[in-house]
């Protein structure tokens, strides 16, 4: 694939600039939303002092839940809505007072939004032809455009003659043909079924990488947030709770918000005994006392939520590893699920404590009734704000 | 597998009936119940609706007047060619005699002549003057029977001499109109034309008259048929009652004055030896005609076949010219006007949009009258308008528009009355586009106008599609806001419909210019239907 062949010699460059923003709040991004609110009502506030820097090359995610503010900022981005408050900048510039179509931003909408009474072809060489590109490369770039995501072969069909991973592909193609530095994704997933979408994802990222695009990726499907990006912003109530590559994201959350809403989690309430460095002492509401490491509580005496995740538990002893804490639990529910056994215990009070196992040979399967002891490593467990 | 399918015969349900019979008998029931939904409006729609547009298209063509008035003329007629100078001979006229006799005591007779005065101006009169005059024609005859023997003008005599004697015994003193008549056995075959004209006579006179036949003096119809009788028939076979004045009549015939009919026609009215007044009555004599059709569009049935009607009578054709080309700028117009007004309601916010619904739909709610005449009010001379032009220095006092009584009152007014049939399906088609298909366009980098023509607009046509129909139905059809506002140069076909339908009562006239609309709209929709496709009309 030699689409926009020159960008793709930048690319491991930007993405390594992309990289290293990462972790530096700077205002030299690509994409820049700096201290941005809106409000649409002028009674609430959408989204809430928005700062946020996306570097070129970067594939970043706005994962959050519905209402949380992601289309908003995207349609800021796009120029369909004015920010109420702060500045958006694109490429160093403030563009505010661009209009949509001079900002040369591509965007996939979750409806595909393909013009009903075009064909393939016209929907492609649109874009081409209000930007006045002669007939001749208008063709040719659409054809190249049309074979980037396997669809040559549908240059004359309607929309409402595509199946929805078709018509998904050629929204892709023509959000991409007039080659925008950036691209923006509205859900673009949604629609299709779940082994569809799984490929769609792995085609976008690697389409994305491949091009060198600057991409702003909109979703609420974790799996998909944390499968496709460099980076994951976690929106909730018009903030970002998060901004981290997806690692981080499900292995350090930093809030209850980001441990629920990532992967499953298992929550014991409690109060900090204790806090020494890297670790902390926690007294569980049942008086178990474990160790645990500190993420937001700052002082003895805060109550917290500890969050533990299913698959970090081990109740092989053979298997636990130096150091772990373990607890008494009694087994409640077991369930097989062919890759693994999920498993829902009693602990410290807590009625819904789950536990994943791989199902490998020597694994033993558990039964309702039964007295295990469980163990986790402190550096699993983490104490976060309540 | 079910034992069913095993076998090559129809599939058998569980009960061992075919499936199909089974299926059937499981969405009679369905049907039956769907059907009894329907069925108030559908006898309804049939009753008040097929029925009196079969009855209209019925109407245009039919033509049974002549035919039913004058049965003997027709007939007589059929070998007499109009083209030829030659007058017809006297069996016609004779014929004539009789049809018009009859026709002029049943007084059916200024029905046809009105009927038939649409196709020739002059033969009303001509038939109302003849039923007056043909009873003189026949009473040479009865005077002559009188001077013979003053029994020939007895009711009595007469009820006794023709009708059966049971009949005649009990009729005798009986009260009106007394028992119904019965014709004496063998008259017929002694005297046919006498019997035959005086059992019509009691006929007419129980039935319409409701008087006693045995009370009553014959016409004298009678007395011009035993005429005929007594000359061609041999009577000396006869020996019942009053066979001596018979006899004593048949010896004297051959010294009566007899006029020939033809020429007492001619005397009468010269009209009954014009070949044209003739040729009317030979070209209608069929049961059904192409002349309403004809004339309606601007042709005519003559007796020498059909022509051109003339200059100053020919108005149909530019009437429905006129009708179909305001028709067309009206729902130009309402597109212009309606297009950006539906564009608003579909865009705005739904608290503004529906405050704008409610002005649009606000004609609805006052009377078609009321709107119309508002509209005299603003336009005339000495109106609104005209007063603030004046008023405001634009216009001076001579100057004052004229902007009703003619085809601009008819427009602006009735633009105004069929705008919300525009509005409202384009507004229902408009609000289905999603607004991410602009969004899409522009972030591709349409500016706004080229969003809209390029993606916006090609997604409304069938909204422009199905309000430009619904208007130009309505206004083909339009009657009482050209008839208010239209003048003498802004009225539309349909005003001379309803003329003809309750002034100038020429139904049939009015039948075949309606069928013609009819064929009109229907061909139009036709035609629209194969460019454009009525799939792409969307209501809603
Ligand atoms: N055009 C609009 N007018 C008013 N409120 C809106 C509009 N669009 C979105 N909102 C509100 O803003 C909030 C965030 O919406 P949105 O950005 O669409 O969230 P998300 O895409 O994360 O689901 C929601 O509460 C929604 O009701
Ligand atoms: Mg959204």
């Amino acid at each position: 694939m030699i689409f926009f062949g020159q960008k793709k010699k930048n690319d491991i460059t930007d993405r390594e600039k992309g990289c290293l923003l990462a972790d530096t709040e700077t205002n030299d991004g690509f994409v820049v939303f700096d201290r941005v609110q809106k409000s649409y009502d002028g009674e609430t506030l959408v989204v809430k002092d928005l700062n946020l820097s996306i570097g070129k090359g970067e594939f970043l995610t706005m994962l959050g839940p519905s209402g949380s503010g992601k289309t908003t900022c995207l349609m800021m981005l796009a120029g369909f809505e004015t920010a109420t408050h702060g500045d958006i900048l694109l490429d160093g510039s403030p563009i505010n007072n661009i209009p949509p179509h001079k900002r040369g931003v591509g965007m996939v909408f979750q409806n595909y939004a393909l013009f009903p009474h075009m064909t393939v072809g016209e929907n492609l060489s649109f874009p081409l032809e209000v930007r006045k590109i002669a007939k001749s490369d208008r063709e040719s770039k659409v054809t190249r455009a049309l074979e980037m995501v396997q669809m040559g072969d549908f240059l004359n069909r309607r929309p409402a003659q595509l199946s929805g991973g078709q018509q998904q592909r050629i929204a892709l193609a023509r959000a991409l043909v007039f080659e925008p530095d950036l691209v923006l994704m509205d859900e673009p997933l949604g629609a299709l079924d779940k082994q569809l979408r799984e490929h769609m994802q792995f085609e976008i990222t690697h389409l994305a990488h491949e091009l060198g695009l600057t991409t702003v990726y909109v979703t609420h499907d974790q799996t998909e947030a944390l499968t496709m990006s460099d980076r994951v912003a976690v929106f909730d109530d018009g903030r970002i709770q998060q901004l981290d590559p997806p690692d981080v994201l499900y292995e350090k959350p930093k809030n209850g918000f980001v441990a629920q809403f990532i992967g499953e989690n298992n929550t014991l309430e409690g109060v900090v005994k204790e806090i020494k460095g890297d670790t902390c002492v926690i007294a569980l509401d049942d008086g178990e006392v474990i160790d645990a490491t500190p993420v937001n509580v700052s002082e003895v005496g805060q109550r917290t939520t500890v969050s533990i995740r299913p698959e970090r538990v081990e109740y092989n002893k053979e298997r636990l590893q130096e150091g772990a804490h373990t607890l008494k639990a009694e087994v409640l529910e077991f369930i097989y699920m062919g890759d693994i056994f999920r498993t829902r215990l009693r602990v410290a009070g807590s009625e819904n404590f789950i536990i994943k196992t791989r199902n490998a040979p020597d694994q033993e399967k558990l039964k309702p009734g039964q007295q295990i002891e469980i163990g986790w490593l402190p550096s699993d467990c983490r104490a976060l704000d309540v | 597998m079910s034992d069913a399918s095993d076998t090559n015969g129809p599939v058998l349900a569980a009960d061992g009936r075919p499936l199909k019979a089974s299926l059937n008998r499981a969405l009679r029931k369905q049907k039956m119940r769907a059907l009894m939904l329907i069925a108030p409006l559908l006898i309804f729609v049939l009753v008040a609706f097929i029925l009196p547009i079969a009855d209209m298209l019925f109407r245009s063509v039919e033509n049974t007047i002549v035919r039913d008035t004058l049965p003997r003329t027709v007939v007589a007629m059929s070998s007499w060619n109009s083209d030829e100078a030659e007058t017809p001979d006297e069996a016609v006229y004779r014929a004539l005699f009789i049809d018009v006799f009859l026709a002029s005591e049943a007084k059916t007779h200024t029905r046809l002549g009105s009927r038939l005065n649409y196709e020739t101006t002059g033969i009303s009169s001509l038939f109302r003057q003849s039923g007056r005059e043909v009873g003189d024609m026949a009473e040479v005859y009865e005077d002559q029977f009188e001077d013979l023997d003053a029994r020939w003008t007895e009711d009595v005599f007469w009820a006794e001499f023709m009708g059966d004697p049971a009949w005649f015994a009990q009729a005798q003193g009986a009260e009106d109109p007394g028992p119904t008549f019965v014709l004496k056995d063998g008259i017929s075959d002694v005297l046919p034309k006498t019997a035959d004209a005086y059992a019509t006579f009691a006929n007419f006179v129980q039935v319409e008259d409701e008087d006693n036949p045995a009370a009553e003096d014959p016409w004298a119809l009678v007395h011009a048929m035993l005429y005929e009788d007594l000359t061609e028939q041999d009577i000396s076979g006869y020996d019942g009652f009053g066979a001596d004045l018979l006899a004593d009549a048949a010896a004297a015939v051959e010294g009566f004055e007899a006029p020939s009919y033809k020429s007492s026609f001619i005397d009468m009215d010269e009209d009954w030896a014009s070949p044209e007044v003739l040729g009317t009555i030979q070209a209608y004599s069929p049961p059904f005609t192409p002349g309403y059709f004809l004339k309606a569009v601007d042709m005519q049935l003559t007796p020498d076949g059909i022509e051109a009607q003339s200059e100053d009578r020919a108005i149909y054709l530019k009437l429905f010219w006129r009708t179909v080309w305001m028709s067309l700028f009206i729902t130009g117009m309402t597109i212009l006007l309606g297009y950006p007004v539906a564009f608003l309601l579909a865009k705005l916010p739904m608290r503004q949009s529906s405050l704008l619904m409610i002005l649009v739909l606000l004609p609805f709610w006052t009377s078609l009258l009321v709107r119309t005449s508002a509209w005299k009010v603003l336009l005339q001379q000495q109106g609104v308008i005209n007063d603030l032009l004046v008023w405001s220095g634009l216009i001076n006092e001579a100057g004052r528009l004229v902007m009703i009584n003619n085809q601009l009152g008819t427009i602006i007014a009735m633009t105004h009355i069929l705008l919300p049939f525009m509005i409202l399906p384009l507004y229902s088609v408009m609000a289905t586009i999603p607004p991410s298909y602009v969004r899409a366009a522009k972030s591709l980098g349409a500016t706004n106008w080229v969003a809209f023509w390029r993606v916006y607009f090609p997604q409304s046509v069938p909204g422009i599609g199905a309000g430009s129909i619904l208007v130009f139905i309505l206004a083909i059809g339009y009657y009482i806001t050209p008839a208010l506002v239209g003048g003498t140069s802004g009225i539309f076909i349909s005003n001379r419909i309803a003329y003809h339908i309750s002034s100038s009562l020429n139904w049939g006239l009015a039948a075949a210019l309606g069928s013609i609309l009819l064929a009109a709209v229907l061909i139009l929709y036709w035609a629209y239907d194969r460019i454009v496709g009525i799939d792409n009309v969307k209501l809603g």
